[in-house]
């Protein structure tokens, strides 16, 4: 089956500099795919370009076949393309509910059937609905920013470094979150915390420098210590 | 203590403060949002004053001359920002010498089409005289001022709080770049945040004329006040530019009153003060520069 998101030998530049520099990454429909690196290597921007915030100055983005290069980001987002950025991009001054309100894409109706399914999953936003997003804990705006992803109908989540700056109590919360989630979408998942995407993940990419230097699935990576030492910086 | 004159003090702060309010919240919304300082907006309220009393004397409906103003504003922010500021954005600079350019060019535009002397706007019939209580002279027409800001301050109060339109506003002024991965067009969300701002100055301007007169300095004397409010109240926040222009309004008519000379002085010493104390202002959530 053709892939969901193909990026396909993509540039991007920020100004002068070149970040991505002829990336290609297949998204099945299905499972987690993880964008593996260390600091600075092209992961966020790799999310920020297929999302359009970073139009890529060459290359091919397709989504289930559609080339979606340089398209403003609303419609890439109204794709169903759902993005929960690394500061996980809370409204902070809004209420739980008002957060949920503005990704309702589908419009409210919709939100209002999803709600129940989404405070399921995350209790803890159910009892906080009429708070100030703001003053949520980390793990609880974590939360939030899943959720409101799944208010609408959404093809393909991509998800930013889910466990940075959380408590590990939370990080295993958050993973389990994600791991309910991948029942049900795709997702693209760029995180530093190698156990984490190693419990979650099913396809690897390494990023380094911009370039994509390996891929293959989660579980052979366990087996090359060499690997992880160069690129991830984890200790065999 | 409570005398005739505090009241009499009293109610014209407020009228005053609720004209500086139809300005100020606007202009607060959209460089909350859009991180443009739209001097345009004190012109909009000058040119809303005389499209109203035009309006006004052609048609003999106060009404038709509120709407009249209303609809102005709306139509010609859309129009400016789609035209004028879309090309230029995210260029503070450029943005920032562009409107400061239209509102001198506006202006002296006003000048051309009705002159440079002060026009008197005649109050309708039924908003002229005034209200007794006790000893209090309430002027009809101030009251009327004051009501209108209320309910204009009500219905946005509640677009903003209970829409989705309006939530997403609230949300852009956050984090624009978060509002579109939801799938919403920023760009249209910037042209009717414009477009309201502007009318709700420019109807401001309209039922200004009878209270203030009609003539082309009421432009730089209310944009620069509405701009000491919004820095006063917090940029961005509608509850701080609603606090900061009343409080404005009213220490320009306590002040303005016993201390004729120092008016505008007061305004300038009160965001000093407020700036020291809170630099995100009374009620702004980040920092006076709005940095991002």
């Amino acid at each position: 089956m053709n892939p969901l998101l193909q990026l396909k030998e993509v540039n991007t530049h920020i100004h002068d500099f070149h970040i991505l520099e002829g990336i290609s990454i297949q998204v099945p429909r299905e499972g987690v795919t993880v964008l593996l690196g260390r600091n600075g290597a092209g992961k966020t921007t790799t999310l920020r370009t297929i999302l359009g915030f970073h139009p890529p100055s060459s290359g091919e983005i397709r989504f289930d076949g559609e080339l979606i290069n340089g398209w403003p980001p609303f419609r890439i987002g109204s794709l169903g393309i759902g993005y929960v950025p690394e500061d996980r991009g809370i409204f902070g001054g809004l209420t739980v509910y008002e957060n949920l309100k503005v990704a309702a894409r589908d419009g409210v109706r919709e939100m209002e059937r999803r709600l129940e399914k989404v405070f399921e999953l995350f209790p803890d936003l159910k009892r906080a609905t009429r708070q100030q997003a703001g003053t949520l804990s980390g793990g609880q705006q974590q939360m939030l920013a899943l959720a409101r992803i799944l208010v609408s109908k959404n093809r393909l989540l991509l998800i930013d470094e889910p466990s940075s700056g959380l408590a590990p109590i939370i990080v295993d919360r958050v993973a389990e979150a994600i791991s309910e989630l991948k029942k049900e979408l795709p997702i693209l998942l760029v995180e530093q915390n190698y156990n984490m995407a190693k419990q979650i993940g099913d396809n690897y990419y390494i990023i380094d420098q911009g370039r994509c230097v390996h891929e293959g699935h989660m579980q052979d990576l366990e087996k090359e210590p060499e690997l992880k030492q160069r690129y991830l910086g984890v200790s065999v | 203590m409570f005398d005739t004159l505090f009241f009499n003090l009293l109610l014209n702060g407020l009228a005053h403060g609720m004209l500086i309010f139809l300005i100020a919240s606007g202009l607060s919304l959209i460089f909350g949002l859009m991180r443009v300082v739209n001097f345009t907006h004190g012109s909009f309220f000058m040119f809303g004053a005389y499209v109203g009393r035009s309006i006004y004397l052609a048609t003999d409906s106060f009404v038709l001359a509120i709407l009249g103003g209303l609809l102005f504003g709306f139509v010609c922010g859309g129009l400016v920002e789609r035209i004028a500021i879309r090309p230029f954005f995210g260029n503070r600079v450029q943005l920032l010498l562009l409107t400061l350019g239209m509102m001198l060019v506006m202006n002296e535009l006003v000048k051309i089409i009705w002159g440079p002397t002060i026009l008197r706007f005649p109050r309708p019939d039924y908003l002229i005289g005034s209200f007794m209580l006790g000893d209090i002279i309430l002027p009809y027409y101030r009251m009327f001022i004051v009501g209108f800001g209320l309910v204009v301050l009500v219905i946005v109060y509640l677009f903003l709080n209970k829409t989705r339109l309006g939530i997403t506003i609230r949300a852009g002024v956050e984090n624009p770049e978060m509002v579109q991965s939801f799938g919403i067009n920023i760009k249209q969300v910037f042209t009717f945040t414009f477009a309201l701002g502007v009318s709700l100055a420019s109807v401001g301007g309209a039922i200004s004329g009878p209270f203030l007169s009609v003539y082309p300095e009421i432009a730089m004397d209310n944009i620069l006040v509405a701009i000491i409010a919004v820095v006063v109240g917090g940029i961005g926040s509608f509850g701080g530019s609603v606090a900061g222009s009343l409080l404005i309004g009213l220490i320009n008519s306590f002040g303005g009153f016993y201390l004729p000379q120092a008016a505008m002085a007061f305004n300038v010493v009160l965001m000093a003060l407020v700036l020291l104390v809170r630099p995100q202002g009374l009620f702004g959530r980040g920092g006076v520069t709005g940095g991002r």
